[in-house]
Formats: structure tokens, sequence, C-alpha cells
């Protein structure tokens, strides 16, 4: 009996390892098939022999990206708006999370109440977008940065984590002679450094991926992130395979697939690069965020 | 003190929009305030309640969310349970760490590798149906499939980090259980099904009350980016008409109303789960 279960656990052992290598097959393959996409060959491409690996390797769909002055507009801009917008969002959640976590705040209750609310209820996207332009905000980069500085969410993160802060050491400094605003920034900030890290990832991956407020806020392309200069490469090439014809402008023509593969590479290939060093901040976020939902 | 800021901004950004949905109630008229137009009562309610489109995009919402909610739920937790199954820490970290990946790829960059797997000239997947010696689909320009192509593409996006949390729960499950169980002679399928399962079953709830919470509010980017006309009876949803009836059509009192009618749809749900979950459980969300 025990030798017939332990062969059991054993079968499900190997089958539960295949199983997790093809989860990670699953999910690295789309990535994989774009890298190979966005390095072969057109007669490649059409012959339908790209699969992982790129097949007779050219580099004219990046030189198609590049040359266009669009791309790089886009993404200086989304450069700026991350940056931008990480730094206004991590200071008002900071200065919203740090007074909220003090129990002696008063209203605090109420306040957490209303903030709160606004997660499960909002105006929706018409006000929202008829205040944005009754403030004068429209086709300015603070259009995408003011109305989505807080979010609750990440307030509470922040929150949650500066209650755990030992409250004798803000009355120390506060003997010493520092005011509030001096015990944030000299104590409680340097104790946080792990969780503004998180946060400003989370705000920073938000930006770097928006697309949607830009297209409804940003009117003149030259303000553009790349993100949609990705989305008119994609528009471009579902028209293009609609009506079966290949994108022809200039001297070569390049597959329409390939560019869209080499533009989300271009896209893509920051955050990959510092995922590996970042995602552990991610995890860390997630689990504290967890604790007081 | 320092609470001013973020006040000012939630009762601009958020509480103002809110009493913003007025415009629903009001013919709203390009550049003139939001409170001081001709007030219409409900006719823009009436209005979408006769609007057979509505109705079109209602139910396509609701579809969606519910085999979004029916795959996409389980599976994380599915996964975590055999995830905790392998021993060895390297593996287990490797094959969690990928597995999140995608969830931080912008919905345009996944609408793009959507496009190309599945295209009907060049797509990978139609590669391999013509091998097995099928006719090659056009995917995404077909309305069956979009519901399919969606849900997919959002268990391959966000599985790895919806589970997450399940994971973390199940490596602090009290080894001390297990031994118990052991020698009480339950075997391993015992073990999940007595100790493993109640260990998660709060994170389960809690994580299904916000799901159904946000059921309605469809990953709507991704149909944004998905859809053509020529599969809007299936892909449209109540986002994407809002959007379209408020910012492409400009008719945003219309757009406003439906807008409401979601919102309230939604704050109705979750505090019913809620409620649901109280009654029949510890956990809760409030």
């Amino acid at each position: 009996m025990a030798i017939q279960r332990s062969k059991g656990y054993s079968m499900f052992k190997a089958f539960n390892f295949i199983f997790m290598l093809i989860v990670v097959f699953v999910t690295l393959f789309p990535f994989l098939y774009m890298f190979a996409m966005s390095f072969s060959s057109n007669t490649a491409i059409l012959q339908g022999k790209v699969f992982f690996l790129p097949v007779e390797f050219t580099i004219k769909p990046y030189l198609r990206i590049l040359e266009q002055k669009d791309f790089w507009t886009g993404y200086r801009n989304t450069v700026l708006y991350t940056v931008t917008g990480t730094a206004v969002g991590l200071f008002m959640t900071t200065i919203c999370a740090y007074p909220l976590s003090k129990k002696r705040l008063l209203g605090r209750g109420l306040l957490l109440k209303l903030i709160v609310f606004t997660m499960y209820f909002g105006g929706g996207l018409i006000p929202t977008y008829l205040l944005v332009n009754s403030l004068h905000m429209t086709d300015k980069i603070w259009a995408l940065i003011i109305p989505g500085a807080i979010s609750p969410y990440n307030m509470l993160i922040m929150k949650t984590f500066f209650e755990g802060i030992p409250q004798s050491l803000e009355e120390a400094a506060a003997i010493d002679g520092l005011n509030e605003l001096g015990i944030l920034i000299k104590i409680v900030m340097p104790l946080s450094k792990p969780i503004l890290a998180t946060i400003s990832l989370f705000v920073a991956v938000w930006f770097w991926n928006d697309w949607f407020y830009p297209l409804i806020y940003i009117n003149n392309n030259i303000r553009y992130p790349v993100t949609l200069f990705l989305r008119n490469v994609i528009m471009g090439s579902q028209m293009a395979a609609k009506n079966g014809q290949v994108m022809d402008s200039g001297a070569s023509v390049v597959m329409p697939q390939s560019l869209q593969a080499a533009t989300v590479m271009l896209v893509t290939i920051p955050i990959l690069l510092v995922y590996p060093f970042i995602q552990k901040y991610f995890v860390q976020g997630m689990m504290i965020g967890s604790i007081k939902e | 003190m320092m609470l001013i800021l973020p006040v000012v901004y939630f009762i601009v950004f958020k509480y103002i929009p809110m009493a913003g949905v007025a415009v629903a109630f009001r013919k709203y008229q390009a550049g003139k305030s939001i409170f001081g137009t001709e007030w219409v009562g409900l006719r823009y309610i009436g209005m979408f309640i006769h609007d057979g489109n509505f109705w079109n995009v209602f139910r396509n919402t609701v579809l969606l969310s519910i085999y979004n909610l029916i795959f996409g739920f389980p599976i994380p937790i599915i996964f975590a349970l055999l995830l905790n199954e392998i021993k060895s820490k390297y593996t287990k970290k490797f094959v969690q760490t990928v597995s999140y990946l995608p969830k931080f790829f912008s919905t345009v960059v996944v609408v793009g590798m959507i496009n190309n797997l599945l295209s009907p000239s060049t797509g990978v997947v139609n590669k391999v149906l013509e091998i097995f010696g099928y006719q090659s689909i056009y995917f995404i320009n077909q309305s069956s499939w979009f519901r399919t192509i969606y849900v997919t593409s959002e268990i391959w996006q966000f599985m790895g980090w919806n589970a997450i949390l399940y994971i973390a729960t199940l490596s602090n499950v009290d080894t001390q259980l297990y031994e118990a169980a052991e020698i009480d002679g339950a075997n391993r399928w015992k073990q999940t099904w007595h100790v493993t399962i109640p260990g998660i079953m709060p994170t389960i709830i809690i994580t299904f009350i916000l799901s159904v919470g946000y059921m309605l509010q469809v990953g709507f980017e991704k149909v944004l980016l998905l859809y053509t006309p020529s599969i809007y009876d299936t892909a449209d949803v109540l986002q994407t008409y809002v959007y379209r009836i408020g910012l492409v059509a400009n008719n945003y009192s219309y757009s406003t109303a439906i807008g409401l009618f979601q919102s309230i749809i939604s704050l109705v749900l979750i505090w019913m789960v809620n409620q649901f979950a109280k009654k029949f459980s510890e956990s809760s969300l409030w």
C-alpha cells in the first residue's frame, strides 16, 4: 500500500514538473516568437518558417522603426511622463499616507472611508474627462499625471507600512525638536525605502504602459508616448492585413508583422532588463497590500 | 497640514466627477459648465433602456465577465497548489518569477503579440493548424473567437500575478498540520483536501469578493485595441460603448448615463457579495 502510494506520488511529481515546464514555455513563447519575427526576413515569415529563432537574420524592421521621428519623440515623451508621473505620484501618495497612518489624526476613520469609497465608485469616464477639460489640462502632461496622482490602493499599502514603524522613534525625534515634516523626511522615509521602492515601481510601470489616457487627453501627436506609436503600428498593420497588402512606404518593403514585432520588442526591452532586479519589490507590495484587504 | 493637498486632490478628482454624473440628467452643451445646463430628468436613462445596442453591449459585458471569472478565477489557485508541490526551491522561484512577468507588459504590447500570433497569413497558430491539415482561421476578425481570445490572453497575462497571494499563503500553512494528518493516515490527496484547501480558503473568499465586485470592469483597454466594427456583436462592452458614445460621438450626457448605470451595478454587486460572504464565512471586506 505504501509503495503503491509513493509510486502514484512520484508519477504525479513527474507530471507536475512537466506541467511547470509547459507553463514557463507558454508564458515565454509569445515573447520569443516576437523576438524571432522581428529579426526574420520577409520570405522566411511568409513561408511560415519562423517559430523560436530568427530565420534569415535581418535588422531591417528595426532600422525602419528607428528611422521614424515619431518613435524617438514617443520614447522621449514616455520617459518624461514616467519620471514626472512617478515623482508626483510618490510625493502625493506619501503625504497622504503618512498623516493617515497616525491613529491620533482627527477624522481619520471618516477620511479613510471616503477614500476607500472611491475605489468602489466613481464618476466615470465622461465627468472626469469634462473636468480635465475645464481645468485646461488637455494636451498637457498634467492631464496624464494629476488625475491619477494617488492610487487609493497604493496609498493603503504605504499607510499599512508606516503603521509598522515604532512610534517611539518618532517621539524621540519630536523631543529633539523635529516637526512633522522633518520626522517624515529624516526618520520615516529612510526606514521605508523598500515600500517607497515598491510604490515607485508600481507607478512607473503604470506610466510606462499607459496608452488610454494619452489617447483621450493628448491631441497633438508630438506629445504621444511610445505606446501610442505602437498602437498606430498595430492599427496600420490590421488595416494592411485586411486589405491583403504589405506596408510599402519607402524603398525596402518590410512585413507589417515584423514591424509590429520590432516595436513590441523596443517598448518591452526596458521592462525586461530591469525585471529580474525589481520583481521582488512587486511581490512585496502585493503581500503588504493583502494584509489590509 | 500635510493632508491639505491630498484632500483637495480627492475632492477635485474623485468627488467632483461623482457630482458630475449630474450631466446624465442634463442636456450638456459643449463648453458650458457641468452643472448649469438644461435639466432633462431621466431622458437619457430612458434612452438606453430603449436602445437595442445597449442591451447587446450589456449582454456582452456580462458574458465576457462570467467567462473570465469561471476560467480566470480557479486557474491561479490550481497553479498555486501545483507549484506548492514542487520541492526544489529554485525551480519554484524560477517558475513563479516567469509566471508573473506578462503582468508588466502594456496592453498595447499584449495586443501586438495576439495580432502576430494569430495572424491569418503568417501567425504561428495558423501555421500549426495548417500542419495538421486544417484551414487557417482569421481569428481576430471573427465574432465567435473573440471571447476565447480575450479570456485566454487574460489568463496568460494574469495567472502568475493572481497566484502570488495563494502561493504565499500556502507556504505559511503550519507544517505540523501536515504531520498530524500523515499520522492519521491521510494520503497526499487527503492532506491537500483537508489541510491545504482550508488553509487558503479565507484568501480565496476575499479574492472572490473582489473579482465579482470588479467583474463588470472588464479589461476594456484590451477590448478597445482588439475589436473592429465587424466583431462588435460579441466584442463591444459597456466601457467601450461609453467611450465611443462619449468621446468619439461626443454625446456626453448619454454616455455618462450609461457609465453611471454600470458604476451603480458594480457597487451593488460588490455590496451583495460582501453581505453574502459575511453571512457564510468569517472573511469579508468590511
